[in-house]
């Protein structure tokens, strides 16, 4: 990420949500990105995850500058690369928790039965295998996010993107979904973590905090 | 395989909505259903007017008396009426070779009694040939013959509606009927023809001779009928009955004094005018399909909207706009495909029913029709809220309550 601006109006309305933000995150990294509300964390969330693309500058994910990518391409993007998990889930209601693990999955082509096993094994991971026929509103919130997380596994992105995972859930849930979070962390996975919360954000390797669209401060957690 | 899926993926959405997939439905199913059950009517109304056309002999021609009047005034004071020598002279194989037969007809009205039982109708006085001329066989009983004729004999055929007004329960065959008091012995009773029009079986067949003789006295005839030789050649045979009667009667087209009704073209024009019937009809069906896929956006709109968060949670995690836009079409397209067939089933339930003595029949085309329209209108119809659903910016999406 290299320059990144995104603003947002024009003229005299304008409003520089992310001002000039170059970040870099190594595979099997855990940053967590903090900052006050208004500090421009939900913009660099949202190009991050290829969600919204930057007025200026330069974002690569795994070499690839999806700057000037078309909508369906961006799809393709967070398709292939990018797994998120939301503050409200976002799961989609009446379809079961396995159906929706594989719906990255289907969206990417992969066989039925394959799609299945994957769902199967990513529910087993977050300890969810007896839970795979039940729908989200039969479960609790915890349950919901690690279902949430689970369908981020099954597609084994390059980058695992949690916008305030934590945001909605009670502290043991929490714990829950952290821990898990730890786990694949420590299985090589990538994860960046969008948080306000200190003891989330104590987790992660590094922190970085922004103010007003620019880098604060960057921080390993061993300097700590 | 995006096909597939998609497919799979609208039909979880439709079955997620049952209630208002169902009310969606409905729409699309009365209007299938109205198209096939009023084309079918047509068609049935159509058929009909055929069939009774057809009944009464579909090389038959029909020449009447008729007074040339032009504004009012007659041009012709000395109008000769058709007689029997006019119905003689259309026999002529030779200055008629396409004319098969010629019976004259003198028609009246009478009121005709059994033992206990009275009838008002119609006695028709005419030549055995009436019946092949026609086309009349009898179901009971048999024709009576030129010797009945040159005899005058008192003997008749009687159609299936004095039969059974007359003779509700007993066999008319041998039985004595009196017309206008006048004693006639049943020989036959004439096989049921039916029609739209004037009832043909509400009549009594007697020899021309013997109703001349005792009801109606000599004179001129009704009508003559002449039968084609084949269906293809009324046009000539038209022809060569006009111009004998021309010459007989000193007339020319403007003059003329009697009118040659040719079936087949009436037939022609009937089926003309009851094909932009029945084009009508499904007409008015197709308003009420177009009335169907306009609450097929309806919904569809609403499901949108309803679903925002669900759409940019599907964009999200990967799903391209073409998906997304294959999945809310095709789910448009199962939704009306789905009232084309409960549409189809409610016509030919329908279908069953006469209505207004009219047996609808169903056409196949219309069935074939009704299922392409319907998922062209699931496509149409779907298609503005499927590019919707499909440009739904993802953050905004997510953002939607």
């Amino acid at each position: 990420m290299h320059d990144i601006t995104k603003v947002y109006g024009q003229g005299e309305a304008e409003v520089r949500a992310v001002d000039g933000i170059s970040l870099t995150v190594e595979p099997g990294e855990y940053v967590a990105i903090m900052g006050a509300s208004g500090s421009g964390k939900s913009t660099v969330m949202n190009i991050i995850g290829a969600l919204d693309v930057a007025t200026s500058g330069t974002y690569k994910i795994d070499g690839v500058d999806i700057g000037d990518l078309d909508d369906d391409a961006l799809s393709l993007v967070r398709n292939r690369r990018i797994g998120f998990i939301f503050q409200a889930f976002n799961l989609i209601p009446r379809m079961s928790a396995a159906v929706n693990v594989e719906l990255p999955l289907m969206y990417r082509g992969v066989r039925r039965s394959e799609r299945r096993r994957r769902a199967l094994d990513a529910l087993a991971k977050v300890g969810l295998a007896d839970r795979s026929h039940h729908q989200p509103n039969e479960l609790s919130g915890g349950q919901q996010q690690r279902v949430a997380v689970a369908r981020a596994l099954a597609m084994e992105p390059s980058l695992m993107l949690a916008d305030e995972p934590t945001g909605n859930l009670d502290s043991r849930s929490t714990a829950d979904v952290l821990d898990l979070l730890d786990e694949i962390h420590a299985e090589g996975k990538t994860i960046v973590i969008i948080t306000h919360e200190d003891d989330v954000a104590e987790r992660a390797g590094r922190v970085v905090t922004l103010r007003d669209g620019k880098v604060e401060s960057d921080v390993l957690a061993a300097a700590r | 395989m995006i096909f597939i899926e998609a497919l799979r993926s609208g039909w979880q959405a439709i079955l997620a909505n049952r209630l208002r997939s169902i009310l969606t439905t409905l729409g699309i199913m009365i209007g299938v259903a109205a198209v096939i059950i009023l084309v079918a009517f047509g068609q049935g109304a159509s058929n009909s007017v055929t069939s009774s056309i057809q009944s009464l002999g579909s090389n038959l021609l029909y020449v009447t008396p008729e007074n040339p009047n032009r504004d009012g005034e007659i041009v012709n004071p000395s109008v000769q009426e058709l007689t029997v020598d006019d119905a003689i002279a259309l026999n002529d194989p030779v200055r008629a070779p396409d004319i098969a037969g010629a019976a004259p007809e003198r028609r009246t009205a009478v009121t005709c009694t059994s033992e206990d039982r009275s009838h008002s109708t119609q006695i028709v006085g005419t030549w055995p040939s009436f019946f092949s001329i026609n086309n009349s066989p009898v179901s009971a009983g048999a024709y009576f013959s030129n010797a009945d004729e040159l005899s005058a004999r008192r003997i008749t055929v009687i159609g299936s509606t004095v039969a059974e007004s007359l003779f509700p329960e007993s066999d008319p065959l041998g039985r004595q009927i009196a017309c206008n008091g006048v004693p006639f012995t049943v020989v036959g009773v004439q096989a049921e023809k039916g029609g739209a029009f004037a009832n043909p079986d509400d009549v009594v067949i007697a020899p021309l001779s013997a109703v001349e003789n005792s009801i109606t006295g000599y004179g001129e005839v009704s009508a003559i009928s002449v039968q084609a030789s084949s269906s293809e050649t009324t046009d000539e045979a038209e022809e060569q009955a006009i111009a004998i009667l021309d010459e007989r009667h000193g007339t020319t087209e403007g003059t003329r004094d009697f009118e040659v009704f040719n079936q087949a073209s009436l037939l022609d024009t009937a089926n003309t005018a009851l094909g932009i019937f029945t084009a009508l009809l499904g007409a008015v069906g197709a308003i009420s399909l177009l009335v169907g896929g306009i609450g097929i956006t309806n919904i569809m709109l609403v499901s949108v909207t309803e679903r925002t968060r669900e759409i940019g949670i599907r964009k999200a995690i990967g799903a391209s706009r073409r998906f997304i836009l294959l999945q809310f079409l095709l789910e448009a397209t199962v939704l009306s495909l789905f009232g084309a067939t409960a549409g189809l089933g409610l016509a030919l339930l329908v279908a069953q029913v006469e209505i207004a003595g009219i047996s609808p029949s169903v056409v196949p085309v219309s069935v074939v029709g009704a299922y392409v329209i319907s998922v062209a209108i699931g496509l149409f119809f779907g298609s503005y809220p499927a590019k919707r659903a499909a440009s739904l910016r993802p953050i905004e999406a997510l953002r939607h309550e």
